[in-house]
């Protein structure tokens, strides 16, 4: 039996009640959404607000719909209603792939996009009851001075593992946040920081209101790959991002953009694509040497319990079962 | 100082009922603690198992991290809910007719779950049972039993029109 910490429940209706709300419990707050990461965090006493603010059921944080050749997407619809979507399977497959394979059924009945965007960093050391972290010392993300995955760094490693970030990166997504100084919107590629403790740019008090998706000529495809242990539930070990823009041919690559995650901090993008890919088709030979200059970027650490040189050499695997559904 | 208790509304298994927790209850602690009904199980508590499935507004939800005021004025369906003792559910009658109740533990989440998709069709597939229950984790049965077991249900329910 795992119990929550008492706290007072709000449920504003309007957003500019939930922005204030937030502001008037400054410091002893934090905003849920469908809670499937922050309650179970809370249980494992990772944290303790005595508030928490309600955004299920504020209407200006709801709807799927297309306008000015953007997909918006607000922050608090389910991955369930993300995944079905018929604009979002026609227009952005990719992204209703990934809230597909998000969990399992009931999670993404509750689970929202905007919690997806924001979800926690995770680590073996960390994902633990207070009594299993006491009995290890705590570490410096919560309670302690030291991290037992890296043992001498003052950092914290702890590893990004939301799946729609990297699709939402390679389909140029901009995440719109509203807070106590008004509203401002950050491409979901500067979105993230290398920092296990505060890995994103959004400021205590905001709240992400809607995720726009530029809605790009039929040249753009994309595709998405996970790798978890199981089919179901598990959160991925290696999630893998990947669009690209054709020229008028249909065939010879224009532009294309590649992203890991559930290594570091931060969701990763891969750099040197262009120069391998770009005025070329995508043949067998490109998307080998994508996948090996993939392999050499990625150096995934001990903060999730599965063997890190198995999920490094799963990177290339996987990048080029991405790259396969583009070619499909 | 000790935790306000909240009143709540629920409506379960088609009766209206109040009852009063402390405000940071989840559902599933308010339907076995406050309610009494403790056919939803407690398994991991954090969302992995399923085995706190309950319908709420027909959905599936892990009651478990449902917290309490989520589920005022909602409809709320428990394993309780599925059928009487005179009329058991399809699903209850076939597990029992196929074996596909071993400990039981994970029994009324899948229930729900299962009935949950037979609501919206009474001819799925055996990949869509699969997806449907992708959610429940069940340690003994090995899941054959259990997909056989709601496949005849829902050739039950067919010919039940
Ligand atoms: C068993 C299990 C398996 C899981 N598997 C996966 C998986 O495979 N892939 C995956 O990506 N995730 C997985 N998750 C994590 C989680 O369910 C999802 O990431 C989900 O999308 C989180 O959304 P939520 O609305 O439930 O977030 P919440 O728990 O409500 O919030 C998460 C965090 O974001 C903040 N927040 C939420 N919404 C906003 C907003 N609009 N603005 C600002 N801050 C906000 C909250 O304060 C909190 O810190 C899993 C969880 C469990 C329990
Ligand atoms: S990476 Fe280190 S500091 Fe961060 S959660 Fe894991 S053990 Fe703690
Ligand atoms: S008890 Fe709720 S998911 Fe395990
Ligand atoms: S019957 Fe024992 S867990 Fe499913």
């Amino acid at each position: 039996m795992l119990r929550l910490p008492p706290f007072s429940y709000h449920r504003p209706a309007t957003l500019d009640e939930a922005v204030s709300l937030l502001g008037e419990h400054a410091g002893d707050v934090l905003p849920v959404a469908g809670g499937t990461d922050l309650i179970p965090n809370m249980k494992h006493r990772l944290f303790e607000p005595g508030h928490l603010v309600a955004l299920r059921g504020i209407a200006e944080l709801s709807g799927i719909r297309r306008e000015n050749g953007c997909l918006r997407i607000g922050a608090a619809e389910t991955l369930a209603s993300v995944a079905r979507d018929a604009d979002v399977k026609k227009h952005v497959p990719s992204l209703a792939d990934a809230a597909a394979h998000v969990a399992g059924p009931q999670i993404r009945n509750a689970a929202t996009l905007g919690g997806n965007l924001c979800l926690e960093t995770r680590c073996t050391y960390y994902n633990q009851t207070a009594f299993w972290r006491g009995a290890l010392g705590y570490c410096l993300k919560k309670d302690g001075t030291v991290c037992h995955v890296t043992k001498v760094g003052k950092k914290c490693v702890a590893a990004h593992s939301a799946d729609t970030p990297p699709v939402l990166m390679t389909l140029d997504a901009v995440a719109v946040l509203e807070g106590p100084r008004g509203r401002r919107e950050i491409p979901v590629r500067d979105f993230f920081v290398a920092d296990g403790i505060a890995n994103t740019r959004r400021e205590t008090g905001e709240i992400v209101i809607e995720v726009r998706i530029p809605l790009e000529s039929s040249s753009r495809r994309a595709a998405y790959a996970k790798l978890r242990q199981r089919n179901a539930i598990d959160f991925p070990l290696l999630t893998v991002a990947v669009s690209v823009d054709l020229e008028d041919d249909g065939s010879t690559v224009r532009s294309i953009t590649g992203v890991v995650t559930a290594l570091g901090s931060r969701p990763r993008e891969l750099s040197g694509w262009g120069e391998v890919a770009e005025g070329h088709a995508l043949d067998e030979d490109v998307v080998w040497e994508l996948a090996e200059r993939a392999y050499k970027q990625c150096h995934p650490l001990e903060n999730i319990i599965v063997d890190p040189d198995w999920r490094r050499a799963m990177v290339p695997v996987y990048v080029r079962r991405a790259l396969e559904k583009l070619r499909a | 100082m000790p935790p306000a208790t909240e009143i709540v509304t629920l409506m379960v298994n088609g009766d209206r009922r109040e009852v009063g927790v402390p405000g940071h209850y989840t559902l599933l602690e308010a339907l076995r603690y406050g309610l009494g009904l403790t056919g939803s199980k407690q398994g991991c508590d954090k969302g992995d198992c399923g085995a706190c499935t309950v319908l709420m507004d027909g959905e599936p939800t892990l009651s478990c991290i449902t917290p309490i005021r989520e589920a005022d004025g909602r409809r709320i369906v428990t394993v309780e809910g599925l059928g009487t003792a005179r009329g058991p559910h399809p699903l209850q009658d076939e597990f029992d007719l196929h074996g596909a109740a071993q400990c039981g533990f994970c029994t009324p989440g899948i229930l729900c779950s299962a009935a949950a998709l037979l609501a919206r069709s009474t001819n799925p597939s055996r990949e869509e049972i699969r997806e449907a229950l992708s959610g429940n984790l069940c340690r003994c049965t090995g899941y054959t039993k259990i997909y056989e077991a709601v496949e005849a249900a829902a050739a039950r329910m067919r010919d039940n029109g």
